[in-house]
């Protein structure tokens, strides 16, 4: 009787229902925690940046603390390539990925300001290859727009314990600190090096990890560069 | 057949064999070599191994469950895909909870929660036990055999993080540094400049995946030399 085919379809059918009628009730169950989650996560990554500057260490620094200070001390505004501010876009919501596939006249770029104990830092955000897979990783600049006071990277899939340094070892970010992008007017950037010659332009690569490195090394000037004219345009 | 009901108690010596057995004599990673995929890939941590043993004992356990409480339904020609519905959804929840509750060990283990629907584990268990046997013996079969991959991945885990990266239970509250620069416990004991073993280069070979491969073999040699029992198993 089990092996009829009326049985077994509608045993399939059951079956079927069950496991979909399970799974959307859970899904909607769990939705909006995983959502909040999503935002944390994001907001904390551009924290990170700035860990430094922050009034408390970020890992002590509850969900709602996270979200209190994208409240009152972040600003943002996006970008464009040209340097214009676009109006009512909104930072959060740009997705690097996305905009890393345009071209360059179309690109949206999110700025962060953080109004802080340490003045206006303003936050931008870079995105490129890695060895395997992509890398990115947010920029903390000084008001001027010239000095780096913090830096955070992150991967999708890098070696552990070779690239994946770049943001598991915490001394590869805090190298960028004090680091400055232009030299007088002209932009350098800062580059990742197998040895520092110029200590205000470069920073240490990580020992086994050069494509890594260079990676890196690329994401920072190409990614900076797309900054640049906005820089321009609203120089103090 | 005579429907004699014997009594058996709840939680006799079969059922304590059905717990044990996958943890030692038979366990799923060592013994059976199964589900060694993902030893391999979430043992960097021990964090991540802790959560990824439990996910994988909550899955083998409730689908045991669920496949033996069904059991006598489900028609012969399509038994795996039944079961494959059961695991999935199993899974996919563990997903929606785990996104839900702790979102960056989520991110962490990635495509590997969503693997568990392919481990060995879970699909055997299935077939070998839960379709001819009662739900409760079933349940318990899935705990022990959780536990037993668990068991595995825990002690990859504490080895590779601890001479790999010099802590333990990294990425959660309760992080150790326990060997390097700037161990937290041993400092306070031994010496006070710069902390006991602060020597020690973190040894790179164990931040990568193949280094598990190493340390299952020598797990599995050193049960194989203590157990007798498994040596002529073939």
């Amino acid at each position: 009787m089990h092996n009829t085919t009326g049985y077994i379809i509608k045993f399939t059918v059951a079956l079927t229902v069950l496991a979909g009628l399970a799974l959307s009730g859970m899904f909607y169950a769990t939705e909006p925690a995983a959502k909040r989650n999503e935002e944390v996560f994001n907001k904390r990554a551009i924290l990170s940046s700035i860990a430094s500057h922050l009034d408390k260490p970020l890992a002590q620094m509850s969900d709602e603390e996270v979200l209190q200070i994208f409240k009152d001390k972040m600003e943002q505004k996006v970008v464009n390539t040209k340097g214009d501010i676009i109006e009512g876009a909104i930072a959060e919501k740009i997705s690097m990925k996305a905009e890393s596939k345009k071209n360059e006249a179309d690109m949206e770029l999110p700025i962060f300001t953080y109004k802080g104990k340490d003045g206006n830092i303003n936050i931008i955000s870079i995105y490129g290859n890695g060895l395997w897979d992509k890398i990115w990783g947010y920029i903390a600049l000084k008001d001027d727009n010239k000095t780096i006071v913090g830096a955070a990277f992150d991967h999708a899939g890098e070696t552990p314990g070779l690239g994946a340094e770049i943001k598991d070892n915490p001394t590869f970010p805090a190298s960028f600190i004090g680091k400055t992008i232009f030299d007088g007017d002209t932009y350098t950037s800062v580059k990742v090096v197998k040895k520092v010659t110029d200590p205000k332009h470069q920073v240490d690569g990580i020992g086994g990890a050069t494509l890594t490195s260079d990676g890196v090394s690329e994401m920072m000037v190409r990614g900076i560069k797309y900054y640049l004219p906005y820089f321009q345009k609203h120089k103090k | 057949m005579t429907t004699k009901k014997e009594k058996t108690p709840l939680f006799g010596p079969k059922e304590k064999r059905l717990l044990w057995d996958p943890i030692n004599d038979n366990n799923p990673v060592t013994v059976q070599v199964l589900g060694v995929c993902s030893a391999l890939a979430v043992t960097s941590l021990v964090y991540k191994s802790v959560v990824m043993a439990i996910a994988v004992i909550f899955v083998v356990a409730f689908s045991n469950l669920i496949t033996s409480l069904v059991r006598n339904y489900i028609p012969s020609q399509v038994r795996m895909i039944a079961q494959l519905v059961i695991i999935a959804t199993l899974v996919t929840i563990v997903e929606l909870v785990l996104k839900a509750n702790n979102y960056a060990i989520w991110k962490e283990l990635s495509v590997f929660i969503g693997l568990i629907i392919t481990n060995c584990i879970v699909m055997g268990r299935l077939e070998a036990f839960a379709m001819s046997n009662s739900p409760w013996r079933s349940f318990l079969d899935g705990i022990g055999n959780g536990l037993g991959y668990g068991v595995i991945l825990i002690i990859v885990g504490v080895v590779r993080e601890l001479f790999g990266k010099g802590t333990l239970f990294a990425g959660s509250p309760i992080q150790l540094n326990i060997i390097g620069k700037s161990n937290d416990l041993v400092k306070y004991w031994i010496d006070t400049s710069g902390g006991a073993m602060s020597w020690y280069t973190n040894n790179g070979l164990l931040a990568l995946p193949v280094s598990s491969l190493f340390l299952i073999g020598i797990i599995i040699w050193v049960q194989r030399s203590r157990n007798k029992k498994l040596v002529d198993i073939s």
